[in-house]
């Protein structure tokens, strides 16, 4: 089962070096990882997707913890979490298959970002589930290149 | 004031009056601002050694140790030295001289990225880039190192920011907000405890290194006193409980005693308490103490559950832990179950399966030289170990009857930690006798700190257990390998007297076993340094012994069945 950590850590050098290497080091996989400042430009967020299959999550949040540079981390629960990935794809296109590809793009709400002779390079904002969708259908067409972000997560306000 | 300077000024704030070292390229500054300073520095002859020192001086007193080292290889010989410190939890700052700030990342000559390299064994590092945050830094690594669960903590400090000359400010109050340990216990989950420890009919407790760490030996005596609770500890927590009491079991684990290991084995309840239930005293996982509630006290949440399923967690310090404990047990109306059938049973496992060897005549038995040096010093010096068949007797045939006075390589196994360790914790404890129990393998692995304690006259007195083997090896390539003796056979050997006197220290062979009491006396009352080889028995293996793998019941040899 994958598991989403929002982790709060002081905005100081190495510490993503450090929480790199305890999850190498204890045999924890990382998914996907984002990390950007917050609200407090001396606090930083690292959202961290991870397989628990392997690992118990608790171990993983222990030795978070652990790190000094580590203030605080949340076990997103995904029914109260709305989460976002973002994904850049150059997909191979000329004239004639250019209007399907534009209208794949458009059905995800996705933005055409450029326009070049052989290619479009699209960007989509979505759930993981989402980003795979639209993926699968522009494979066909030839896919160049795809940059993905990590999986970033906030908890929903309150009803 | 110098960046040298303040940091001369912030290692004295922290209380600190001796540091371990040598100098080198990049700690010019530093050891210029120490050659005014009143700080006592003790030079080693490689830097190893002076983390080993740093270690064994702070084990001995609990205060926190402090060694330098010089950037790149300097830094990296330290490296052993803080692995060590890391697993065994000993409070340590590690300060090491950095290239120049504008030359980092440059490959510039000793440049090596300590801070990178220490990273997996460190509790925290520091890089300072900025002169100013010295005295910040050595406070919070100070106060990092010391709390919670103790560990090494290294400050790597650039030539330049050495040399700056700005303002001394002291640090102001400490900033840390990732970092706050839980020292009191909840006061549920102690009350669950004493619940369960007042109806266990069959109760043992193991007891760690944290003990000693959180000072909770008499907590945890009031404790087993109380309720009448058989008491096994680890190898790191030999001392927490005295082995002259009839509640204790000794050491417990692969070179466990056999009662050790039967009362954990058929125990109803398990308290662990500062201990890690680590792989050597675990054995077996699935079979370790399996019909029994496990109660887990430790300071480092991560530590519970984390190799044994726990049924009563406590995070916290454990003299306020096992404290809590005893007053709620107190408290209770009810009359706690009746422990004494099950103590009937652990006085049988100890009748009949007590720690024995044979003597062979002729033969100077290495169990002999621990019981001598026992019965010698009373029980009451600080024993040091290096790691090896020589460390297991030292855990089993000496009576462990104060805290801190065993200094051993526990989670590292270091070769070459004793001795160095020994020195730092004589310098520590100069009211103590300090001896280093080494084997012939180990010792040579930090020999050249004779020079060190020869200078500084610091009488540590060294003893060989001299098998010609690097003998636990030795001992598994008998048991499981078929005796084929693959490279542990030292057939090249230095004359270890005639060394111990090149370097000025007294030095003495012992081949016959009647001369093993007065030698140990001669080197105690010779107060300089000493080493005394004692040529023991050479193919002797350390028993009782788990194999790899099994449960801890499934003891080899040594014990009588």
């Amino acid at each position: 089962m994958k598991h989403t950590l929002s982790v709060l850590v002081e905005n100081k050098p190495g510490v993503l070096a450090r929480i790199a290497g305890l999850f190498s080091r204890r045999g924890f996989n990382i998914d996907s990882l984002a990390v950007g400042i917050t609200e407090d430009p001396d606090v930083s967020r690292m959202t961290i997707t991870v397989d628990a299959a392997e690992h118990p999550i608790e171990q993983v949040t222990k030795q978070l913890h652990k790190l000094i540079n580590v203030i605080k981390i949340t076990d997103l629960d995904p029914e109260r979490t709305v989460a976002r990935e973002l994904s850049l794809v150059k997909v191979s296109t000329d004239a004639k298959t250019r209007g399907e590809v534009m209208q794949i793009a458009e059905i995800f709400r996705a933005r055409i970002l450029d326009v070049g002779k052989k290619s479009l390079t699209i960007e989509v904002t979505g759930t993981t589930g989402k980003i795979e969708a639209l993926e699968q259908l522009l494979r066909p067409h030839g896919v160049v290149e795809i940059v993905r972000t990590g999986r970033v997560a906030i908890e929903r306000g309150g009803k | 004031m110098k960046g040298s300077e303040i940091i001369i000024e912030s290692l004295k704030a922290a209380g600190v009056d001796t540091i371990f070292g040598l100098p080198g390229g990049m700690v010019i500054p530093l050891y210029d601002a120490l050659y005014d300073s009143d700080l006592r520095h003790i030079l080693v002859r490689h830097e190893q050694g002076a983390a080993h020192m740093a270690d064994g001086y702070a084990r001995a007193t609990g205060r926190t140790g402090v060694c330098v080292a010089t950037s790149g290889p300097g830094a990296t010989n330290l490296v052993t030295g803080i692995a060590n410190a890391y697993m065994d939890s000993t409070p340590m700052i590690a300060i090491t001289g950095q290239a120049r700030s504008d030359l980092i990342g440059t490959d510039a000559f000793q440049e090596a990225d300590i801070t990178g390299i220490t990273e997996p064994i460190v509790k925290h590092s520091y890089l300072i880039k900025r002169t100013e945050d010295i005295p910040r830094v050595f406070k919070e690594a100070f106060y990092i190192a010391s709390t919670g669960r103790p560990g090494p903590v290294v400050i790597d400090i650039p030539s330049d920011m050495q040399l700056e000359d700005i303002g001394y400010k002291p640090a102001g109050r400490l900033n840390l907000p990732g970092y706050k340990p839980t020292l009191k216990g909840n006061m549920k989950q102690i009350r669950s405890a004493a619940t369960a420890i007042a109806a266990a009919e069959r109760p043992v407790i193991y007891a760690g290194g944290g003990v000693i760490t959180a000072g909770a030996e008499k907590e945890l005596l009031a404790l087993a006193k109380l309720m009448k609770i058989p008491v096994t500890t680890t190898l790191m927590g030999l001392g927490a409980f005295p082995e002259n009491n009839d509640l204790s079991l000794g050491m417990l684990g692969m070179h466990g005693t056999g009662y050790a290991n039967y009362a954990v084995t058929h125990c109803d309840l398990l308290l662990g308490v500062g201990a890690r239930f680590d792989d050597r005293v675990t054995g077996k996982i699935a079979t370790f103490a399996r019909g029994a509630k496990k109660i887990h006290i430790d300071m480092d949440p991560a530590e519970i559950s984390k190799n044994v399923p726990i049924d009563i967690p406590i995070v916290g310090d454990a003299r306020d832990v096992l404290g809590g404990i005893v007053a709620e047990l107190r408290k209770l109306k009810r009359r706690p179950k009746q422990t004494a059938a099950w103590m009937d049973q652990v006085i049988a496992w100890k009748q009949k399966h007590p720690l024995h060897y044979k003597d062979f005549k002729g033969s100077i038995m290495p169990q002999y030289v621990i019981e001598e040096i026992n019965r010698i010093s009373k029980s009451d010096a600080i024993l040091c170990t290096d790691v090896g068949q020589h460390q297991m007797w030292s855990c089993l045939f000496y009576t462990h009857i104060k805290p801190r006075h065993f200094i051993s390589s526990g989670g590292l196994g270091t070769m070459g930690f004793g001795f160095p360790a020994a020195i730092g914790a004589k310098v520590g404890r100069p009211d103590k006798i300090v001896i280093d129990i080494a084997g012939d393998g180990s010792f040579q692995m930090n020999i050249q700190e004779l020079a060190t304690a020869v200078c500084y006259d610091i009488p540590v007195v060294v003893c060989i257990l001299n098998n010609g083997f690097l003998g636990m090896v030795r001992q598994w390539q008998e048991l499981f390998w078929n005796k084929r003796y693959s490279d542990t056979v030292i057939s090249c050997q230095p004359d270890f007297a005639a060394v111990a006197e090149a370097y000025g220290a007294l030095g003495m062979t012992i081949t016959d076993k009647k001369d093993v009491s007065d030698a140990i006396r001669t080197a105690i009352k010779a107060r300089r340094p000493a080493v005394l080889d004692f040529h023991v028995r050479a193919e002797e293996n350390v028993f009782p012994m788990v194999p790899a793998g099994k449960s801890i019941d499934e003891m080899i040899g040594g014990h009588r069945t």
